[in-house]
């Protein structure tokens, strides 16, 4: 009897997962999948029947003439919207999270709560916001009040997605700061007296001792960056429209899906190109994690199996 | 006692079931959110008190999200029984794809002549899908105070429109023309749309672009485009990043002397304003004597087909077709010309002085409504991304005119 009692299949595992199981797969997986199958299909006109046409819609993204300079320049933006992430806010983060670390800085907790607040606040509340206090009507006449001539910064090719980026990055540092903090905080003391002790000085200690210790939050932090930013389309729609203007410079991906699904004022909507679209982020943040879990994180694994 | 308060509650709900079976309530989904204490103050207690069991809800969408929000609905079945239809393709693709009903047999159609039902009736012409509510009319709206202070008057003629502008401009207390670029649209609609058909002539250029006999980038067309560049110094500082709310602050507060407007600023600036204003039409070009107006027809109102109550839903547009309805409209709404050929008063002035030009030039469309916003490159999303860009000095009037012609020409037969 115990050799079948062994064999008995564990459903409480099955009953523990399914809820999980069910509800994402219905809800993520299941419209993703079937996002990727529509993007195989076309419609030839208005309301007929979707035809199968391979890869069809992907080999029209990236060599006709219309659609080639839009994808092409809306991969470039979100690129540079990405990086303008990963290069300031993640820097910027962590230098706030040790900052906030250091037992000699009065306030922190006030500090800590001020700079996470934005982040809990709505993408389309801190749009209007920031384009207000950017606007030529109220902002100017804000700056003016302390000698600055505001340039129409949202207004102008060059400027606009920049401008936008960091206003991104003022809404979220405080995620990334809030994890490299936990993560600061749970390197033990010892080692950081030890190292005193050694004749470490205080960069020293944060660039020998501290850095490597939270290299694993730091992968976490980039990924998230990544993720996150290749889906980004809320602040450009709530301040910029569909159309990322002036002149499509501020036109990311999710922009470009957005309009291409759902149409725009005259623009009907051409859901089979839309999903390509979608497809395209689909397959540029699968890379990308891809990448992580092969390189970054598996090296983090190797090293730790050193020590 | 238990028992009977279960009776009292268990009568209770029989009543309210009988009550909800008495009076049905229609929906009306649409895109002007601007608008929903007008439809339930003034609008709909109106027909509510004649149709007594018929409830209407003005339920609006914010406009930029009505397309995509419509067709998600009417793709669900949660859509509204009466949808309200922007012009042409978006509401033509609705009925092609079976969510909006044929109302070639609703009673009260014969009042409205072929040009107000030309934005909702298939290519051919035999079914027509949504009953024509209002269009609107671009013009020039000016702060009469400014215009007192510094002794100026309506320009009738582009030399007159740019003196005025220079005189303005040299005084310099004020923004000369109220207008930005961040929103694009604006540009082009308020902007090209406003005074082009003076320059490509009204319906004889645009339907010269649908039949190929006119280019963007020659002509009347090309004029416009080189008309529209010279209000770049006249705009105010910043109008790169100035949106169109951001305009009508301007104006409404007495910032600015000219605003580029459509019919629809009215009913804004008659709350917002504090001064008085008044109306002058599109220039017209030195020495030319026909004046053109650009009377777009912007709204209609179809019937979901797959509404559980059509039956009342055709008694409510059935009543959009009177004369009493198009005389409440464009009077709660003004700015919103009721498309009706039954007699009208306006009583609003400016309003008045909009629609009295309907009599004095000749009406058209925006070049890019029919059949040419259809392709890839979309014809309108084109015209506002050029118009910005030539406001903004990033392309020549010339390279604008000709990046939209090519656009047109990718896909567009008889333009190849």
């Amino acid at each position: 009897m115990p050799a079948s009692k062994r064999k008995s299949f564990p459903w409480h595992i099955v009953v523990f997962l399914a809820p999980a199981v069910i509800i994402y797969t219905l809800f993520m997986i299941y419209p993703l999948i079937d996002s990727l199958r529509l993007s195989l299909y076309t419609v030839e006109q208005q309301g007929g029947p979707e035809v199968f046409v391979g890869l069809g819609n992907y080999q029209r993204l990236f060599t006709d003439p219309f659609w080639q300079p839009q994808i092409t320049r809306a991969v470039g933006n979100t690129f540079e919207f990405f990086l303008i992430h990963m290069f300031v806010q993640n820097p910027l983060a962590l230098l706030l999270a040790s900052l906030l670390s250091s037992r000699f800085i009065v306030g922190r907790s006030i500090y800590r709560t001020l700079i996470f607040t934005p982040s809990v606040l709505s993408v389309v509340l801190i749009g209007f916001i920031w384009q207000l206090i950017l606007s030529p009507v109220f902002g100017r006449a804000l700056f003016a009040q302390i000698g600055i001539k505001l340039p129409p910064l949202l207004g102008q090719a060059e400027t606009a997605l920049p401008v936008l980026s960091l206003v991104s990055v003022w809404q979220w540092v405080g995620v990334p700061m809030m994890l490299f903090l936990a993560a600061l905080i749970a390197i033990p003391d010892e080692l950081i007296e030890a190292a005193r002790v050694d004749g470490a000085t205080g960069v020293g200690v944060f660039w020998r001792i501290k850095l490597p210790l939270i290299m694993p939050t730091v992968g976490i932090v980039a990924v998230l960056t990544f993720v996150g930013n290749f889906n980004a389309f809320d602040l450009i729609y709530t301040t910029q429209g569909a159309l990322g203007a002036p002149d499509y410079s501020t036109d990311l991906l999710g922009t470009l899906f957005y309009r291409t699904f759902f149409g725009v004022q005259l623009q009907l909507p051409n859901p089979t190109m839309g999903t390509a679209v979608a497809g395209v982020m689909f397959v540029i943040i699968f890379t990308g994690v891809l990448i992580y879990l092969f390189t970054w994180q598996r090296r983090l694994l190797r090293n730790t199996v050193e020590l | 006692m238990k028992r009977l308060l279960l009776v009292c509650v268990l009568l209770l709900l029989v009543m309210n079931v009988a009550q909800a079976q008495d009076t049905v309530t229609i929906t009306i989904e649409s895109w002007r959110n601007d608008d929903l204490t007008i439809w339930e103050d003034t609008i709909l207690p109106v027909f509510e008190a004649q149709y007594p069991n018929i409830d209407v809800v003005f339920a609006p969408t914010a406009p930029a999200e009505y397309n995509a929000a419509l067709n998600a609905k009417l793709e669900g079945g949660t859509a509204g029984d009466l949808i309200t239809c922007r012009p042409f393709d978006a509401s033509l693709a609705l009925f092609q794809q079976g969510y909006l009903a044929s109302l070639n047999d609703l009673a009260g159609m014969e009042n409205f002549s072929d040009v107000a039902k030309s934005a909702w009736i298939t290519d051919d012409g035999s079914d027509v899908f949504c009953v024509p509510m209002a269009s609107v009319i671009h013009g020039f709206i000016y702060n009469k105070d400014i215009f007192a202070e510094l002794g100026l008057e309506e320009p009738a003629t582009v030399s007159e429109f740019y003196a005025v502008l220079d005189a303005i401009k040299a005084d310099g207390n004020y923004i000369p023309l109220v207008m930005g670029t961040a929103d694009q649209w604006e540009s082009a609609t308020m902007g090209f749309q406003n005074i082009g058909p003076n320059y490509w002539k009204g319906e004889e250029g645009r339907l010269g672009l649908i039949d190929g006999s006119a280019q963007y980038n020659t002509e009347g067309f090309a004029a416009a485009f080189e008309a529209l560049a010279a209000w770049q110094p006249y705009l105010g500082d910043s109008y790169q990043s100035q949106t169109y709310p951001d305009s009508q602050n301007i104006f409404a507060l007495g910032l600015g002397a000219i605003y580029p407007a459509g019919s629809w600023d009215i009913s804004v600036f008659n709350s917002t304003a504090e001064f008085e204003f008044g109306a002058f039409k599109p220039p017209v070009p030195d020495g030319q004597e026909d004046c053109y107006i650009s009377d777009h027809t912007d709204i209609a109102i179809g019937l979901n087909a797959a509404s559980p109550n059509a039956e009342e839903a055709r008694i409510f547009l059935e009543w959009v077709t009177s004369a009493e309805f198009a005389t409440l409209y464009s009077n709660a709404l003004p700015g919103f010309f009721s498309l009706s050929s039954l007699p009208v008063e306006v009583e609003d002035p400016v309003a008045a002085e909009f629609v009295g030009w309907r009599n004095e030039c000749s009406s058209t469309i925006r070049s890019s409504y029919q059949i040419l916003s259809r392709g890839e490159p979309n014809n309108e999303t084109q015209l506002w991304e050029i118009s910005a860009s030539i406001l903004n000095g990033t392309v020549t009037p010339q390279e604008g005119a000709d990046t939209i012609q090519a656009g047109l020409e990718a896909w567009y037969a008889p333009q190849q």
